[in-house]
């Protein structure tokens, strides 16, 4: 199924663009997907922190994604 | 808001308010009766006090220890020219004073640590997160989760800010989630840039910070609805913005189902910082001993860590290498001779220096103490610095 990611902050520098269109299987998790980012960008990696909402819904590592799901990656920002 | 009462003076000043309909009288009477703490005087800081102190919130408590850099000037409309030098505190309380003489301004002049955050925060109705750091940030979380206080979060990176109010309890007594909920770890330090490293547009502070101050007045006033389980995403670049719904995580530490933290901790180490073995492990180098280097015509090899718009705009003729892209061009760092890394205040390069020593088992590096800065200060004042 095809699912579109949406990235802000520092995962923007780590995607090198905005929106990646990814294709994943069905009943991929949070997780799941949070391993594919970090198996495809190694820089995820060390963004522990980092978190995930599906369609406008922040997300935990449980839930199960949908076809067209607009996924955003939120990653932790400090500047003041 | 008995006992509270405005006088003609403030009628006068806050009418605009008062017209409101559901603000009214009571909504500035109770502005006047709260008591806010705004942590950091910086970029959020700025408009955050600014149109506190201008709205009328009776108590406003302060906290920074810096002093005003010319480099903050671009975004830090609290201050001016005159105020270079001066401590932030002072500088602000100067200017706030002026701005509304109503407001009491309580100086707290100090860093806010894991031993005073309690003792501080306890005299206030709300916290205004406006720091610059992830140990501070979880600092100020965790001590208004422990002392059942609103936190009113923001926080900027480039183009982009997020806005959120942490520990909000509702009329119903229902507690919203706070910043444990959303980021249970922070990062790596060195990973997530801050605005000194990273930049920040000037003008964006400004937004997300009346944002911030807009929050701050809702919750204080019970007017609207504040942004509780909410998380605001804003991208200036793209003019794009976003509102995330959250939840209270089942896993927080601090309030979940199984909390394991019932007080503060150490937020330099929780955040990674603070690894002295580490640190002490990288050889040093000053920029006399540099200019001694070069005088008896010591071979070694000058590597700069900086991005390439630094290195345009004052340069010591090294080999650039963003700090970024340093271990996927490690080859070209000199096997045989001595290495002497710099960037512009010695933080990224002791950061390339500990990458190459722990991937590559080099034992020839150099940081150059206080970057180009310092070379600039101390030996070559025609150097631009920024």
């Amino acid at each position: 199924m095809n699912i579109q990611v949406l990235a802000f902050g520092i995962a923007k520098d780590i995607l090198g663009q905005q929106l990646l269109p990814l294709e994943v299987s069905e009943n991929t998790s949070v997780l799941l997907l949070k391993e594919l980012l970090v198996r495809d960008y190694p820089e995820f990696a060390k963004l522990a922190g980092f978190s995930i909402a599906v369609n406008n819904e922040y997300r935990q590592d449980d839930y199960l994604l949908s076809e067209a799901d607009e996924i955003a990656i939120i990653p932790p920002v400090s500047g003041g | 808001m008995a006992g509270i009462k405005l006088e003609a003076e403030e009628f006068a000043r806050y009418a605009r308010h008062i017209s409101i309909p559901e603000f009214g009288v009571e909504g500035q009477q109770k502005l006047k009766a709260a008591k806010v703490l705004v942590v950091g005087t910086g970029g959020l800081g700025s408009p955050l006090l600014l149109y506190l102190t201008a709205a009328g919130v009776g108590t406003i408590g302060i906290v920074d220890f810096d002093v005003v850099d010319r480099s903050n000037l671009q975004r830090q409309v609290l201050y001016d020219e005159r105020d270079i030098g001066k401590k932030k505190v002072r500088a602000a309380h100067e200017r706030l004073k002026a701005l509304n003489p109503l407001v009491h301004i309580i100086v707290h002049e100090t860093m806010l640590t894991s031993e005073n955050a309690l003792e501080i925060i306890r005299d206030y109705d709300l916290v205004a997160d406006g720091t610059d750091n992830f140990p501070t940030r979880y600092l100020v979380n965790d001590a208004c989760v422990l002392l059942d206080k609103p936190n009113v979060y923001a926080s900027i990176f480039r183009f982009e800010g997020q806005v959120s109010v942490f520990n909000y309890r509702n009329d119903e007594g229902i507690l919203g989630p706070n910043y444990r909920d959303l980021f249970p770890e922070p990062p790596p330090p060195g990973l997530v840039p801050n605005c000194a490293e990273g930049g920040v547009l000037g003008v964006l502070p400004g937004i997300i910070g009346s944002l911030q101050a807009s929050e701050v007045i809702k919750v204080i006033t019970g007017v609207g609805d504040p942004l509780s389980g909410r998380l605001f995403l804003f991208d200036a670049a793209s003019f794009t913005t976003r509102t995330l719904n959250l939840q209270r995580s089942k896993d927080n530490p601090l309030n979940g189902e199984n909390p394991t933290q019932t007080e503060l901790i150490d937020y330099q180490q929780f955040c990674g910082i603070n690894n002295e073995q580490e640190s002490q492990e990288v050889k040093e180098i000053n920029v006399q001993e540099l200019e001694e280097w070069k005088a008896r015509g010591e071979d070694f090899q000058l590597i700069d860590v900086r991005e390439s718009f630094e290195y345009e705009i004052a340069n010591l003729d090294g080999e650039l290498i963003p700090l970024g892209t340093i271990l996927q061009e490690a080859d070209r760092i000199s096997r045989d001779k001595k290495v002497v890394i710099h960037c512009k205040a010695g933080g990224r390069s002791a950061k390339a220096v500990e990458q190459l020593q722990e991937h590559f088992q080099l034992e020839n590096l150099y940081n150059l103490k206080g970057g180009i800065l310092a070379y600039a200060k101390e030996v070559d004042s025609a150097l631009a610095t920024y």
